[in-house]
């Protein structure tokens, strides 16, 4: 199979953030949020990458566990939302019938209610003290439905081909049809749905902590935000505070977009190809 | 006459180029329905988009040209400048009317968007009413959407819009192989009416031997990119010069007839091989050293009838070819 | 003898539309077959889209339930109430191929796979015997198995991946094979190449098949029994030459009369081009009798029951 360009620079973009954001705090002990570390409002040097923001803390060591800590939530969310969407979508489309009716139920019930306002009503409850973990179960619970339904329905086209009719007089058991049949079919969709995922979630996080209904202690891509804004970064004339995180976000949603949509792509002309 | 010379046709792949219409060069006279036959991946849907000049990537006219025997202000049309004249002149109908009829247009709207805005479309569309009644559709049908008509209906209101402007060349790409025979054979006869009575040249591909036989004039038959026979459809079905031909009209069976039918063997050749001699060797029952080394010039053994064969003449002078036929091991009749 | 096809009172019915304009649309009325032979025989069900040749293939295959009726296959219930085959049984007497080659196996397997499934779990062979008996079976429509091995499905041509499918289907050796449409999707000239397959396998083999298509050319070729449906209903059943040589069902008649055949050329009237498919199906009487030349109102109201004529047909016309 050959790699498209889009997908070239896309895995280029992630490689150099994930083991940047991964390897990096090997060789850095302090915690980037405690403020006063460093002096304050420095510009940017080679001892501090990026400069230093109003609060003494090195922006560059923020960002890095900032991408590294938002990639973390989004793969490990991501995850759980396709493995719940994969098996929901497959059960409801291959094997069908009642369970079908009641899972697309649950499934369009998920999808209709708005989650970002149910998000803001939830943080603004706990606030402060909303831990990543109870952001994730959230962001799992509201993540799964669209990919569900997407899954059910490739699952319901494809239990009408005629190889799923020769794979039964060959002998297969509906969970070997399942795994070995429409799984296959299934797989490279699910692949950019979770790349989608990731997308969403960091996306979703980084909005709530930006209104600083996330937890803001924890360095995220959002919480930077969070705290630019806190002290008005931009009235200090703190540009790199603010443009730095919005850059890094930028790179990383390009990143994994470039990925998804070059990931189609190869396996939509493969396809045709075959 | 419609000229088609030395057209050579490729697609574009990610492997490169492939010639899927190797060197046509043909004069072909108007006012006829001329068959174009041959297997899937000869290339006879592809002469009939670069006759319609619908060049469009992969696709591309490599060398060669098509001259459509008539003139535009004194210069004589080709197929750089076809384009203006689709629908008016020259129509295409297509196999599938389900993909090419837009489901959300009501029929009449598509039937005059590609008009001049000055045109009077109400009045266009009253005679479309009084045409489509030819095509035993009700006048209504034309105010439908696509998805209201039954498939045969729908192929018959592209036939309308094919030929309601009257053209002087239709193209028709396997307009009737997705229909059932009932309604296949409705379709041929209004075509049929209708060409006669406006006598415009129809160019009609399909890959069954069967309705060749029932409706055209001239047969053209392609194997492998080539062009390998021409000539009259009368003489064609009862004295081929090309043994591919004779082997696709005797592999069809006949209802009354008991002999043992055989497919031809083998398939085609890749176009990307080298392609010396006679592409067709390999599956001749009659194929010898000469057609492996040279390939067989393409000219007209009696007036009006092209073929591309070694032995062509050796066809219409004697019955030989007939009995090389009964011993050939395929071909063997049961006892 | 042996009941090689029998279906009695065979009913399907579909409903379409809401909860309010729900019409039913029976894909199958009491289709009545009875084939009893101690030969293997080729049966064909010929009809037009529509005529539900394909939804009796499916009841037969077991792929759908029939609404009311049974189906027995080679002295087996395959459908309808009583006493069935276990799955595993039924595989071994019954196999299919379908109609597009290239739909037949999934891009993502090779196609040998599904052959050593069917020789493992269908018919219970070791790993070793199934080489054997995909050998064998791919040698019998003419191919080999080193030339098959490990390869996709776009690795081969439409008669190749039909030739493997029928390959496939022999493994179990079934009693019947129900070909739906086998070679609609094969070039014309390579056509002939599978419908010969099918009679040597009915002789030397002794398989006998089920053959649905729409080409009455073909199944005049092959066939011993001929069975044209039209809407649901059975039309004409009987011996195949001799109903195609003397068709006695209006319907048939401008089948035959239909077909492009070389050597005979149309005559050229118009035909009436009948739009109301759906409709017919919920005729009372007879379903083509608004397309029929020499209807009746007797036609119209009463369904004409099966007609036996001496050659052992049954023509379901009140002219009989």
């Amino acid at each position: 199979m050959k790699m498209n360009n889009r997908l070239k620079i896309g895995i280029v973009i992630l490689t150099i953030m994930v083991l940047g954001s991964f390897l990096l705090p090997l060789f850095h002990n302090a915690d980037p949020t405690k403020q006063g570390t460093f002096p304050k409002n420095l510009p940017p040097s080679l001892a501090h990458v990026l400069g230093t923001n109003s609060l003494g803390q090195d922006l560059f060591w923020w960002l890095v566990y900032a991408v590294r800590n938002s990639l973390i939530l989004g793969v490990s969310v991501s995850i759980f939302t396709t493995l719940i969407a994969g098996t929901v979508g497959l059960t409801a489309g291959y094997i069908g019938g009642g369970s079908d009716r009641v899972i697309m139920t649950l499934t369009d019930v998920i999808i209709a209610i708005p989650v970002f306002p149910i998000l803001i009503v939830l943080a603004t409850l706990v606030r402060g003290q909303t831990s990543f973990l109870i952001v994730s179960v959230i962001l799992i619970f509201f993540g799964w439905a669209w990919g569900a339904r997407r899954v059910r329905s490739m699952a319901l086209s494809l239990r009408e081909r005629e190889f799923i009719n020769v794979a039964k007089f060959s002998g297969s058991t509906t969970l070997k049809i399942v795994f070995r049949e429409v799984f296959p079919y299934v797989f490279a969709f699910m692949v950019v749905d979770f790349i989608n995922a990731i997308l969403w979630v960091i996306n979703t996080e980084a909005a709530l902590a930006v209104i600083g209904l996330s937890n803001v202690e924890i360095p995220t891509l959002g919480s930077i935000v969070f705290w630019a804004l806190n002290y008005n970064a931009l009235f200090i004339g703190q540009y790199m505070w603010i443009v730095a995180p919005v850059v890094a976000t930028v790179v990383l949603f390009l990143g994994l977009f470039l990925t998804s949509t070059g990931y189609n792509q190869m396996y939509a002309t493969r396809r045709g190809h075959s | 006459m419609i000229r088609l010379n030395n057209i050579v046709a490729t697609y574009t792949t990610t492997r490169g180029e492939v010639s899927a219409v190797d060197g046509v060069n043909l004069e072909i006279p108007t006012g006829k329905i001329i068959g174009i036959a041959g297997e899937s991946g000869c290339g006879k849907s592809t002469l009939l988009k670069v006759i319609y000049g619908d060049l469009i990537y992969p696709l591309a006219l490599k060398t060669g040209s098509v001259q459509y025997g008539f003139d535009s202000f004194g210069q004589e049309v080709t197929t750089s400048d076809i384009k203006e004249y689709w629908f008016k002149r020259i129509s295409y109908i297509p196999q599938s009317s389900m993909s090419s009829l837009n489901p959300v247009i009501r029929i009449n709207k598509q039937f005059t968007d590609h008009l001049d805005p000055s045109t009077d479309k109400a009045k266009v569309l009253e005679d479309v009413r009084a045409y489509v009644q030819k095509l035993d559709l009700p006048p209504e049908a034309i105010d439908a959407y696509p998805h209201q008509l039954s498939g045969g209906m729908r192929q018959r209101i592209m036939v309308a819009m094919g030929t309601f402007f009257n053209p002087d060349i239709i193209l028709a790409d396997e307009p009737t192989t997705a229909l059932d025979v009932v309604v296949q054979k409705g379709i041929l006869l209004l075509l049929m009416g209708l060409q006669e009575e406006t006598k415009s040249t129809i160019f009609f591909v399909s890959h069954d031997m069967g309705v060749h036989y029932q409706i055209t004039h001239k047969m053209l038959i392609m194997y492998a990119a080539k062009v390998v026979e021409f000539g009259d459809s009368d003489i064609i079905f009862t004295e081929p010069l090309h043994p591919y031909t004779r082997m696709l009209i005797e592999s069809l069976p006949t209802i009354g007839d008991d002999h043992l039918r055989t497919g031809v063997s083998g398939r085609p050749p890749s176009l990307w091989e080298d392609l010396t001699g006679c592409r067709f060797a390999p599956r001749c029952p009659l194929a010898t050293e000469l057609c492996q080394t040279t390939e067989p010039e393409f000219k007209e053994y009696r007036r009006g009838h092209f073929a591309a064969c070694h032995y062509a003449e050796n066809t219409y002078q004697s019955s030989e070819i007939a009995i090389l036929y009964d011993h050939h091991p395929q071909n063997q009749s049961p006892e | 003898m042996t009941i090689i096809l029998k279906t009695s009172h065979l009913n399907k019915v579909y409903k379409l539309g809401g909860f309010f304009n729900r019409i039913k649309i029976n894909a199958l009325d009491d289709v009545n077959l009875t084939v009893e032979s101690d030969e293997p025989v080729i049966i064909s069900v010929v009809g037009e889209s529509g005529s539900g040749k394909t939804t009796l293939a499916k009841v037969i295959l077991r792929l759908v339930e029939p609404t009311s009726g049974s189906a027995h296959v080679y002295d087996r219930l395959v459908a309808g109430k009583g006493d069935k085959p276990s799955n595993r049984e039924f595989l071994n007497s019954v196999q299919p191929i379908f109609q597009n080659p290239f739909e037949a196996f999934s891009s993502h397997r090779t196609v040998d796979t599904y052959l050593s499934d069917t020789a493992v779990r269908v018919t219970k062979l070791s790993k070793t015997e199934a080489v054997d008996a995909m050998t064998e079976a791919l040698h019998l429509v003419g191919l080999d198995y080193r030339d098959v091995r490990g390869k996709y499905s776009n690795q081969f041509s439409g008669g190749e991946l039909q030739r493997v499918s029928i390959a496939r289907a022999l493994i179990p050796h079934p009693e019947i094979i129900v070909a739906d449409e086998p070679v609609s999707m094969i070039d014309a000239s390579l056509r002939m190449n599978i419908i010969n397959l099918f009679l040597s396998l009915k002789e030397e083999y002794e398989r006998s098949f089920l053959y649905i298509t729409h080409d009455l050319a073909t199944a005049y070729y092959i066939s011993d029994y001929i069975a044209v449906m039209y809407r649901g209903s059975i039309v004409e059943f009987g011996d195949a030459k001799a109903i195609l040589a003397d068709p006695q069902h209006p319907y048939t008649q401008l089948l035959l009369d239909s077909i492009p055949e070389i050597g005979k050329k149309w005559q050229r009237k118009r035909i009436a081009l009948a739009d109301i498919e759906a409709k017919e199906f919920q005729f009372t009487g007879c379903r083509y009798c608004n397309r029929c030349p020499i209807a009746e109102d007797k036609c119209v109201t009463e369904r004409p029951p099966a007609v036996k004529k001496v050659d052992g047909r049954d023509v379901y016309c009140h002219f009989a």
